[in-house]
């Protein structure tokens, strides 16, 4: 297929033409997708009325970038990946890895151990005090994602059942723990275990009239779903204060003892200096387990007939059900057990806020989660924690890049930048890599021995 | 009575705006199965090129007729729009459409998130308010009409049953249908597939944008932000109305609107979105096929 594109292709001057040509097109197609956004902006002036303010040599830019850019497509990208592609096919290599290095063997423990380390060296490195950035906004916040975004493969990477409404569990979560400790003064050891139930009965109660919808319409039902608890988490404002969120909620304890400046908290028992850097560490362990938790659970869960029946519903619904697999009873219990993962989370979230708002559980954040999911690769739990800690940790890095502001000047803000970037990203990889980081299906059940396929080999059904 | 009819006619306008975004929804779904989550934001973009055409055309040609400018509006936002549904199909959805399932929704929701940000990024977060285009307002019977109502039910009509026509009457039209229904069989009698695609994308965003436009001339405002809820309901809309039909989007889109005013005028505004979501989760339940759609043939 490739073939006809290279013969064209050959004379180089031919190629250059052929890119000038396309440059040209480029060029002009970004001029008339930019000259309104770009060129022209609205403005208010003083009076409050909206002006127009032009900007014609940043759409120049913008021009000249996507022109230039489609020329180096034209004239070295694609030839050179065309030859890859050739050169591949002739030398009859499959995309199967039989052979692992060491390193690629022991990479989960190797994994396991540096996550236990990380907060001790990164203490070790920066001090306690410096350490809250790095322990808080990258470990504990990538851990959240890579927590929400495993229980959310139970569900739709392993029975392919597609969920954009996964976030209202991660709610019913986060507000169990902040309603019943702040009324009731219960503890979080008891309250993180009573979360992922009322999670996972929300699981079932949604679940079960919708479960009968197939593929599509189930996503849309589960995303009206997910839109209802936060408009309810809104509009109900005697129990949840609406918008305004419930504050104050309390924190997690370590057995009993507190992390706080009084006579019995962590620092005086242990005589270290106070600093509030010991409770997110404490933290940072907390959702590690609960991270791992996720994974035994899923894994042992997968040599299960249940787990087992998962991922047969997910390659073949039809020939699941006239194998005699109840298809309802099984998609059930994918939908409960992943939704009392996001309910463990919830309540984590909760605690290590202090504060739950309906701001929080938005579409956008359903759609993160399911976005690592399948960026991962559908049920590698692997794959997904690497895009976890690249799509969640890239875009926390955007927060700290203070010093672009030297070169861009004092007005450039690189947080405004932080979705737009995460959702190119998301698009890019997507195309190039459409089965994800890790892309490969290890079957549960082998003959011999286990041999990973790719998963462009295999077919799902309609979920 | 008079209430009730007002509310009717408020429910019937909004029903318009939201079946004109739902044609897109179901055109595209019904023709690649994919739900284009950026859609929404397409027609935040509409209402954004409107809103930068109508400052421009005010601030160099002052006295000009407001049904020209409006024209002129609706005009230029569906070319601007065409052009990005036409480029954001061409790089973000074509190279995955032989892919699994979930690729290219994963690509829709990213666009999604790029063009609402990229709106916040290069037109600012603040909400962009204008004044009123369209003042006329009749009075007949106690029920008072505007004429941006009357508008927007106009030409929702015209463009249905323009559109109506070219999907049903036109080679262009039998070119789509085919293609929906065996993509291979298509391309072997020597429809060009791509072509067909690429052109149900630009229609989508054409009526995305009259959308936005009187999106836009209805409520005087526009925000970077207004893609998602008008795109939820809409691609509700669609899924109400039985997807992959075309007046069937349209009555959802109207059977959504009526839902929304008559609940906030009878019970509590604040629950309308819920009691949209609640009904649509119903419809689903019962008849997962929706009002107008066919019915889902189970191949082994």
């Amino acid at each position: 297929m490739s073939n006809a594109t290279i013969v064209t292709g050959k004379t180089s001057s031919g190629l250059v033409r052929r890119g000038l040509i396309e440059a040209f097109f480029a060029a002009l197609i970004s001029f008339g997708m930019f000259v309104l956004y770009i060129g022209l902006k609205t403005d208010q002036n003083i009076h409050n009325e909206l002006i127009i303010v032009q900007r014609w040599g940043l759409l120049a830019i913008f021009v000249a970038i996507a022109a230039i850019g489609r020329f180096a497509v034209i004239v070295f990208l694609r030839p050179h990946l065309d030859e890859r592609k050739l050169s591949k096919a002739r030398s009859g290599e499959l995309e199967i890895s039989t052979d692992k290095t060491f390193l690629q063997k022991h990479f989960l423990k190797f994994a396991l151990i540096l996550m236990i380390l990380y907060p001790m060296i990164v203490v070790g490195i920066v001090g306690a005090q410096g350490s809250l950035l790095y322990v808080d906004n990258f470990g504990i916040q990538i851990l959240i994602y890579v927590m929400l975004a495993w229980g959310l493969n139970i569900v739709v990477g392993l029975a392919g059942l597609l969920d954009l409404g996964y976030v209202a569990f991660y709610a019913v979560g986060a507000y169990s723990y902040a309603l019943l400790s702040t009324h009731f003064g219960l503890s979080f050891w008891l309250l993180l275990p009573l979360s992922g139930i009322f999670a996972a009965l929300w699981g079932v109660i949604l679940g079960f009239p919708v479960l009968r919808l197939r593929g599509d319409y189930l996503a849309i039902v589960t995303l009206a779903f997910g839109e209802i608890i936060r408009l309810v988490l809104i509009n109900w404002t005697d129990v949840t204060q609406g918008t305004f969120g419930i504050s104050g909620v309390p924190k997690a304890t370590l057995f009993g003892i507190k992390f706080d400046a009084s006579a019995d908290g962590f620092a005086k028992i242990f005589h270290l200096p106070m600093s509030s850097a010991y409770y997110k560490i404490f933290l940072f362990y907390l959702i590690l387990a609960l991270c791992m938790l996720t994974a035994y659970v899923t894994i042992r869960l997968r040599r299960m007939p249940i787990g087992r029946a998962w991922e047969a519903l997910r390659e073949d619904e039809i020939a699941c059900r006239s194998l005699g697999i109840n298809t309802v009873t099984t998609k059930l219990t994918a939908f409960a057990t992943g939704a009392m993962f996001g309910g463990f989370a919830g309540s984590f979230f909760a605690a290590r806020q202090g504060f739950v708002s309906p701001e929080s559980f938005v579409f956008l954040e359903s759609a993160v989660i399911l976005a690592i999911v399948v960026l991962g690769g559908m049920g590698s739990l692997t794959g997904i924690a690497i895009a976890a800690v690249v799509m969640v940790g890239g875009t926390e890095i955007l927060r700290e890049l203070d010093f672009l502001k030297a070169v861009f000047g004092p007005d450039f803000t690189p947080e405004l930048y932080r979705m737009l970037l995460f959702g190119l990203a998301m698009v890019i990889v997507m195309l190039f890599k459409p089965r994800g980081f890790v892309g490969s299906r290890s079957p549960t059940a082998f003959l011999k021995e286990s041999k990973s396929v790719s998963g462009s080999f295999t077919k799902e059904g309609h979920g | 009575m008079e209430y009730f009819i007002q509310q009717l006619l408020n429910g019937l306008t909004l029903g318009s705006i939201y079946g004109l975004i739902a044609i897109g929804y179901t055109m595209v779904y019904g023709i690649v199965g994919m739900i284009n989550f950026a859609h929404g934001d397409v027609f935040m973009l509409g209402g954004f090129a409107a809103l930068i055409v109508y400052l421009v055309l005010t601030s160099i040609f002052i006295g000009l007729p407001v049904a020209v400018i409006l024209l002129i509006m609706m005009v230029v936002a569906m070319l601007v729009v065409s052009l990005w549904n036409w480029v954001i199909e061409r790089v973000a959805y074509r190279p995955l459409r032989g892919s699994f399932r979930l690729a290219p929704l994963i690509t829709a929701i990213g666009m999604s998130i790029v063009l609402s940000n990229f709106i916040q990024v290069a037109q600012g977060p603040r909400n962009k308010p204008i004044p009123a285009l369209v003042r006329d307002v009749y009075t007949v019977a106690g029920i008072s009409v505007s004429l941006k109502q009357i508008l927007i039910l106009v030409i929702t009509a015209v463009l249905l049953a323009v559109f109506w026509y070219i999907v049903k009457f036109t080679a262009l039209g039998r070119a789509q249908r085919a293609t929906e229904q065996d993509r291979k069989m298509a391309a072997l009698l020597g429809i060009n597939v791509d072509r067909t695609i690429s052109i149900t994308f630009i229609m989508g965003a054409a009526l995305a944008a009259v959308a936005g436009t009187m999106y836009l001339m209805y409520y005087g405002v526009a925000s970077f932000t207004d893609g998602f809820t008008p795109g939820v309901k809409a691609f509700t809309a669609a899924v109400l109305g039985g997807i992959g039909s075309l007046p069937g989007a349209v009555l959802g889109g109207v059977m959504i609107g009526l839902i929304e005013s008559l609940w906030s005028a009878y019970f509590t505004i604040a629950y309308k979105d819920v009691a949209t979501f609640a009904i649509l989760a119903f419809v689903l339940i019962f008849k997962p096929t929706g009002i107008l759609g066919r019915p889902e043939v189970e191949k082994v």
